[in-house]
Formats: structure tokens, C-alpha cells, sequence
């Protein structure tokens, strides 16, 4: 019996082997064409219906599982928490079997709570797609900056790359680290010791207490925001500060012994993590990001919304001249 | 019998019905050999410039697999006789397939690559072996999101019967007669390291 590749969900980078995280990103590149064409849609995902489920703030991410769906021609919906029955206190299981028995075949879910896409794909049939959840993990984010990286260096396997920044509440920087570990690269954290969260060292990673040691080890800075929402706990002494002694400058960035690429996934807090003319600057690659978020999005819901085993096993019956 | 008597001559009559099979089921015919497959592409080379009235609209796409590289070749030929350069690309139809649910645990996905505006040219669009008919369905639809051609060609190395859509060929290397269940391997230099075309005889045509 075949195994779906990828299996129902996909929930983090944790999970999944090597293999697999490589072949999300080939299957990437030929979606990156389709972006460029000018009729911007393949009938791929036609007749599938996805619902976006954001219990949190989002552009970029939404926006771009959004691109991806309807450049597939799936249909989407679009449910934010704020104005939705959650505020009448439905739980997240009432919301998600309410959305099931509407007969959808994908869930794309951002939530606060770390855990609740698992929580959610163990309680639902439909392919969820976990599109970051607490602190755990945002393995869309990862994909995309695995990409990224690829494209620039032509090669994970090696690369030096160091996460910069609150390391502690974020989940693209756990998502980051499975995916360029199992890929064969080195990874390095640099930020604060209030945001950098015991025994990180034990998931093979160094730690950099100074920025300016981090600039001179690394081929490539993945700069995260500071999530000032999530910290009411005193963290920082203050935002100029943390600018002063962590910000990446280009003053910094010229003592570098190699050309950096600088990756950030956005928002950006300009002047506090990273300085305007980094951003915008030749060493920046924060918009090929964003370009490539919607290729490994489709690739991503594509992988997921095929390979059913017991469909496959029903069509070998027939003629198939498009497989060979 | 005892457990493990059951599993020694379920293994043993196994092995006798996988060699029977292996006479039958299997066998390989060569339908071209590289001098033939080189003699179908030269006819289907002046064939398509036929077909084009000429090469000032003639715009080649290949289907994957194989197709790219028949279509590389042709435009060659096509070159050598009539000078000038022919525009050529690649076409990858899984996207269009009509059975996304069904494609297997590793999908690959190829890459498209088209000249240029279709709009007003004469494709023609070149693929190794025409059968059911569905890799031409869905590379029209795909084609047609790339522009409106003023005429859309079909060329296929080998064309065997099979058909499940009402598609045919305009120009044909070699046709095959080939039962439901057989399969046609066509092998390429630069893919396989020779050219030939082969038919493997399936089991009694019952499919696969």
C-alpha cells in the first residue's frame, strides 16, 4: 500500500525527514513559473474547497496562502476570528467540525495556542495545514526561507546560517532550525539571553551572545521580528537599546569577511531589528521571500491534496498516458 | 498442514505463476532501431513544415517526457533545411491533469517553458506517444492560458490505440498496434543513451 508522501497534514518541519523537506522545495521551483505567466492560474485544485482560519493577526501569511489557492482554482473562504462566532465562545473543535460538515477538503489554520493544528488534525478529516501556531512552529515560513536560501547559495547543505533576534517566542525560528538541520546546515541563535530559551544548545545550535561574533561566522542572517505583542514581561530594557547592541546595520554587516544575505520574514520593525538601508539594501532578500512564499504554499497544498493511496489504487485500473 | 507448511507452498506456487507470467507478459519487440527513429523525425521534420506553411509562425512545444528533446531535434532539422531559427518550449501538463486526487505519493512536477506570445502562431506540439489521448486534452488547455494560436498541430512519434478522447494525430512516425496493457518505452539519446522504440507485451490485455 502507498503511503501518502507527505501524510494528511502538515503541521511542522519537525516531523518530516530530509527527503521529504527537499522535495517540497523541487516541487516549488516549477510553481514559481506559474506566477509569472499571464493568466496566473492552473486548474489544479479545482472544485477543492480550503478555508483560511486566522485566530491571529496576519497579511503576508494569509495573503499568500490565498495567492497559492486561487492560482491552484481552489475555492477559499475566509474566517478571522474577530466578528466570527469564536467570539460568541464556540470552541475550536465546534468551528472546525461546523466547517467540515460543509464539505471542505483543507483547513489553513493560524492559532496562538501551540499545538492546535495537531489538536486540530486529530479531530478533523480534512488536510490541515498548520500556518504557525503559538510558538511552536510556522514550517510555511521555513519552506520559504529554505527556498530562499537555496536559490541564493545553491546549496543548504554547509551554509552557515544564524537566527537573530527573539528566539524565545518565535516559531519561525523552530521551524528554521528543524529544516536547516536535517538539511545538513549549521545553525547558529544571536539575541539576548532574556529571549533565548534555556538549553537551546541541546537542539545543536550555537549561540552567539554578540551580534558582531554572529556577522563575522555567518553566510547568511535570518533577522526575526521582535514580537512586541507577546512580550509583557520586561524583556528588554528598551527598543533603542536592543537596536544599539543587536540591530543589524549596515555598519555591521560591512565588517563581514563574505557578502551576507540577510532574510527577514516580516513585518519588519525598521531601525529596532534591522535599519532601513539593510533592508533595502543589495544584501537584503526579504522580497524574494515573499515571492517565493506563494510557490512553496502551492507546492505545499498540492503535495497535500494529492497522493491519496486509495484514489491511486482506484485509477490504476485505467489507462493512464499522462504517468508515463 | 502446519502454519508455516501453508506459507513454503504459497511462496512456491507464487514463483511458479511469476515465471509463467515472465514468458508471456514482458517480452520486449524493438518497433524502431536509431536508424529508424532518426528516418521517422527527418519525414516528420518536412511534415511540419507542411503542416506550417513554412516556419514564420511555426512555434514546436514538447510534452514532458521526452518530448523536449524530439522537439529539440526536430527544430534542428527543420533549421538544416529551411534556415532560419524555429521557436521551440517545453510544456509540463500535470497541473491540467484531470486526476489530481490520483497522482501518486511523489508527484513531480516539470517546468514550462513557451517561447513567446502564441498569439496568431501555429503551434505544434510534440510528445513520444500518443495513447489515451489526455496529455494532449490538458496541454491544450494549458496552451490556451498562454495565448490564442491561430492553429494547433499535433505530432507524436509513435501513435497507438487506446484512445479515450476524441483526439488524433496530424503527423506520425510509426503507428502500433498495441493491445490494452501493453506498453510503448521510447528510449532517446540524450535521456537513455540510445534511440529506440520498444513495445513490451503486457498480461492477456487485461491492463495493468
Amino acid at each position: 500500500m502507498t503511503e501518502r508522501f507527505l501524510g494528511k497534514d502538515l503541521l511542522g518541519l519537525e516531523p518530516l525527514t530530509a527527503d521529504q523537506i527537499r522535495f517540497i522545495l523541487d516541487t516549488a521551483e516549477p510553481f514559481k513559473e506559474v506566477s509569472e505567466r499571464t493568466i496566473k492560474k492552473v486548474p489544479t485544485l479545482r472544485g477543492k474547497t480550503i478555508v483560511n482560519l486566522f485566530f491571529e493577526a496576519s497579511t503576508r501569511t494569509r495573503i499568500s496562502f490565498e495567492f497559492a489557492e486561487k492560482r491552484l482554482s481552489a475555492d477559499t473562504v475566509n474566517v478571522a476570528a474577530a466578528g466570527s462566532s469564536v467570539e460568541k465562545g464556540e470552541t475550536l473543535v465546534d468551528t472546525a467540525r461546523n466547517l467540515e460538515a460543509m464539505r471542505i477538503d483543507m483547513v489553513v489554520m493560524r492559532h496562538p495556542s501551540s499545538g492546535a493544528a495537531q489538536f486540530l488534525a486529530d479531530r478533523i478529516r480534512s488536510n490541515v495545514v498548520n500556518a504557525g501556531d503559538g510558538t511552536h512552529e510556522h514550517p510555511t515560513q521555513g519552506l520559504l526561507d529554505l527556498l530562499t536560501l537555496r536559490d541564493k547559495f545553491g546549496r543548504i547543505e554547509g551554509l552557515k546560517v544564524c537566527i537573530c533576534g527573539d528566539i524565545l517566542h518565535s516559531r519561525v525560528a523552530r521551524s528554521n532550525i528543524w529544516g536547516l538541520l536535517k538539511l545538513g546546515a549549521e545553525v547558529a541563535v544571536c539575541g539576548p539571553a532574556s529571549l533565548l530559551p534555556l538549553g537551546i544548545e541541546a537542539l545543536g545550535v550555537t549561540v552567539f551572545r554578540r551580534i558582531e561574533d554572529a556577522v563575522q561566522w555567518a553566510d547568511a542572517l535570518n533577522v526575526l521580528r521582535l514580537q512586541l505583542e507577546r512580550m509583557h514581561a520586561g524583556f528588554l530594557p528598551s527598543l533603542r537599546e536592543y537596536n544599539r547592541v543587536f540591530g543589524v546595520t549596515v555598519e555591521r554587516l560591512e565588517k563581514a569577511p563574505r557578502d551576507l544575505v540577510v532574510l527577514h520574514p516580516g513585518p519588519m520593525n525598521r531601525g529596532v531589528e534591522i535599519d532601513s538601508r539593510v533592508a533595502d539594501g543589495p544584501h537584503s532578500v526579504i522580497l524574494d521571500q515573499v515571492t517565493n512564499g506563494v510557490a512553496v504554499r502551492m507546492a505545499v497544498l498540492y503535495l497535500l491534496a494529492g497522493g491519496r493511496p486509495e484514489m491511486a489504487e482506484a485509477a490504476k485500473g485505467r489507462a493512464g498516458e499522462a504517468s508515463e | 498442514m502446519a502454519d508455516w507448511e501453508i506459507r513454503i507452498a504459497d511462496w512456491w506456487r507464487g514463483g511458479l505463476a511469476c515465471a509463467a507470467a515472465m514468458v508471456v507478459a514482458g517480452t520486449r519487440n524493438a518497433l524502431l532501431d536509431a536508424r529508424g527513429v532518426q528516418r521517422a523525425l527527418q519525414r516528420m521534420a518536412k511534415e511540419i513544415v507542411q503542416f506550417a506553411e513554412g516556419t514564420d509562425r511555426l512555434v514546436l512545444v514538447g510534452i514532458h517526457r521526452r518530448g523536449p528533446e524530439l522537439t529539440q531535434r526536430l527544430a534542428r532539422l527543420i533549421e538544416a533545411e529551411e534556415g532560419g531559427s524555429v521557436p521551440w518550449g517545453t510544456l509540463d501538463i500535470t497541473l491540467y491533469r484531470d486526476d489530481v486526487g490520483t497522482i501518486g505519493p511523489r508527484p513531480v512536477v516539470g517546468e514550462t517553458h513557451l517561447p513567446e506570445n502564441l498569439d496568431g502562431r501555429c503551434v505544434v506540439i510534440v510528445d513520444d506517444v500518443l495513447y489515451t489521448g489526455r496529455t494532449v486534452r490538458a496541454a491544450l488547455d494549458e496552451i490556451t492560458d498562454f495565448g490564442r494560436p491561430a492553429r494547433i498541430g499535433l505530432c507524436a512519434l509513435i501513435d497507438r490505440a487506446g484512445r479515450e478522447l476524441p483526439i488524433q494525430a496530424d503527423i506520425v512516425g510509426k503507428t502500433v498496434r498495441a493491445y490494452p496493457g501493453d506498453r510503448v518505452d521510447v528510449f532517446l539519446q540524450e535521456v537513455d543513451g540510445r534511440d529506440a522504440v520498444e513495445l513490451v507485451r503486457g498480461e492477456g490485455g487485461g491492463g495493468r
